[in-house]
């Protein structure tokens, strides 16, 4: 048997989120675990519509981006923030001006709802939340009582409906022609990918061989099974940090949040860095 | 000796943390991160260590971030820190907005994992550079976490000290009540009641927060500074008193995540 590149890696990041469509429900992971930078630049430069974006907890650059340029219209997420360099800007003028229906959630409730989704289970049960104001503001979060804790006892837990995002997108560290792809110890993004109807992702490096059968690496590759097309895409986190093979582009984030300051900003930054066009200063 | 008013409160921190089996550090979080390093270092490297964003102080949790989620489930984080936009005197923090909700008129972040872990850490240290009454509010206007739960929820701990850049206060669950145990160097008690929002308990002999030790400062401005530029480069640089620069460590550490 040849080696064969399968159809599910696509030559381009374009081809990629060709599959994304306007009012899909989408699951990005947060800055720290493979944040697919790039992708969300295509779908800036793609002009993508009424996103229902769920953060993969946190939210970081890839929700500020596409819901400063418009491509989001419910967002669902426990935080917004850029690292070290403060306050998402784009998100919080468009939270505080109602341009994005928002809800507030808390990082285990993504990963129950996901967890639930990932095992075809309706719902997974969490401690906490009871007393919040973000179980107030989710009406369709049930609380039931423990049935487990004996007759007498009175022990409320919440149940979270379980997440199945239309589409998971994503940045690897290694992808190989089979369309497999190693995500080191972020689990949680293989969860995401187990759990959605659909699941994408760009790769920094391409693996020759099949990740599958290197015994090093088959326990954090997510299985071709579960992913429906691949990208090689080098610097595809940047600006962000990608694991320790590259740190974030701090002076260009730091730019970034001072454009951002300003829709006018903002728009100047998507066109020189999203859409690439350089403009006289 | 000088010292910047982070460096005050990072070496607060860690005092409180000293004796405890596991910190665990969150989101936008660098000077318990400073906190959580400078314990590391006291006690030998043997404190488990968990600073959210940083690969090297995460390595104990090969699951990724949902064991560290299941891991604080188990009430096996023994000290956290929680920061707030707001924070009232019932120990009730606002990571979400001020304002009604949801078009908050001033928007932070969001709640993060508060709305589990502020129950199920044993002992949560409340922090919050800025003391004012925009901070330190009688009611926040939105609970990401409540201070207190009622005796039938599930809650192993929850909030045990607030620190400011002004002050010390410890919180007593059964009153669900501040009392101010340490005024910072420079200000004075009147400064603390006429910038705190909520009402607290003030006995009469509140003394002054210790100064760091020359022990102290030079654990945070060698290991620490060094350590928490990974995750928080400009804090590391701009409150950490040093001449000397910080070392990228990115070319030293291993291809794999």
């Amino acid at each position: 048997m040849k080696p064969r590149k399968t159809s599910l890696v696509v030559d381009s990041v374009e081809d990629l989120i060709d599959c994304i469509q306007d009012g899909m429900t989408l699951v990005v992971p947060a800055d720290y675990g493979g944040s697919p930078a790039e992708a969300a630049r295509a779908l800036v430069r793609k002009g993508v519509k009424n996103l229902r974006l769920i953060g993969g907890p946190p939210s970081g650059y890839v929700a500020e981006l596409l819901i400063g340029a418009g491509c989001v219209s419910y967002l669902e997420m426990p935080g917004v923030i850029l690292g070290d360099f403060g306050l998402a800007p784009r998100f919080r003028e468009a939270v505080s001006q109602g341009k994005v229906e928002i809800r507030d959630s808390t990082c285990p409730a993504f990963h129950a709802a996901i967890n639930a989704a990932q095992r075809g289970l309706p719902f997974m049960p969490m401690r906490g939340l009871i007393g919040s104001d973000v179980l107030r503001y989710r009406p369709e979060w049930q609380v039931i009582s423990n049935p487990y804790a004996g007759k007498e006892a009175d022990d409320p837990i919440v149940l979270i409906p379980a997440l199945v995002p239309d589409v998971v997108l994503f940045h690897a560290i290694y992808g190989d022609r089979y369309g497999n792809v190693w995500i080191g110890k972020s689990f949680e993004v293989m969860a995401m990918a187990q759990a959605a109807k659909m699941a994408i992702a760009t790769f920094e490096h391409f693996f020759e061989g099949d990740l599958l059968e290197d015994k090093h690496m088959a326990p954090s590759t997510i299985s071709h099974i579960y992913m429906s097309a691949t990208a090689h895409v080098e610097r595809g986190a940047w600006p962000l940090a990608l694991g320790a093979e590259y740190p974030v582009d701090a002076e260009h984030m730091k730019r970034y949040v001072e454009l951002a300051r300003t829709r006018a900003g903002f728009d100047r930054y998507v066109d020189e860095v999203v859409r690439g066009k350089q403009r006289a200063a | 000796m000088q010292y910047t008013k982070q460096e005050l409160m990072a070496v607060v921190l860690a005092r409180m943390s000293r004796g405890a089996e596991s910190i665990a550090v969150g989101n936008s979080s660098p000077i318990p991160a400073a906190a959580a390093l400078m314990v590391y270092a006291q006690t030998n490297r043997e404190t488990i260590i968990s600073i959210l964003g940083s690969f090297k102080y995460n390595k104990l949790f090969t699951g990724g971030i949902r064991e560290q989620y299941d891991f604080a489930a188990r009430g096996r984080v023994d000290i956290q820190f929680f920061g707030g936009g707001q924070i009232d005197g019932q120990g009730n923090i606002n990571l979400v907005g001020a304002g009604s909700y949801p078009r908050s008129k001033i928007r932070f972040a969001g709640s993060f994992g508060s709305a589990l872990q502020y129950y199920l850490g044993r002992r949560t240290i409340l922090f919050r550079e800025e003391h004012s009454k925009r901070t330190l509010v009688p009611q926040v206007d939105f609970i990401s976490a409540p201070g207190t739960s009622p005796p039938n929820v599930h809650r192993l701990g929850g909030p045990i000290a607030l620190v400011t850049g002004m002050c010390v206060m410890s919180f007593d669950k059964e009153k669900a009540r501040f009392t101010l145990r340490s005024i910072h160097p420079g200000y004075t008690r009147k400064d603390v009641i006429e910038n705190t929002g909520f009402d607290f308990d003030c006995p009469a002999d509140v003394g002054i927060t210790p100064e760091p030790t020359p022990d102290e400062l030079a654990t945070l401005r060698g290991f620490v500074r060094q350590e928490v530029a990974e995750v928080y480069p400009t804090f590391a640089v701009e409150a950490l008193l040093s001449e000397i620069p910080v070392v990228s460590q990115s070319s030293s550490m291993s291809a794999q995540q």
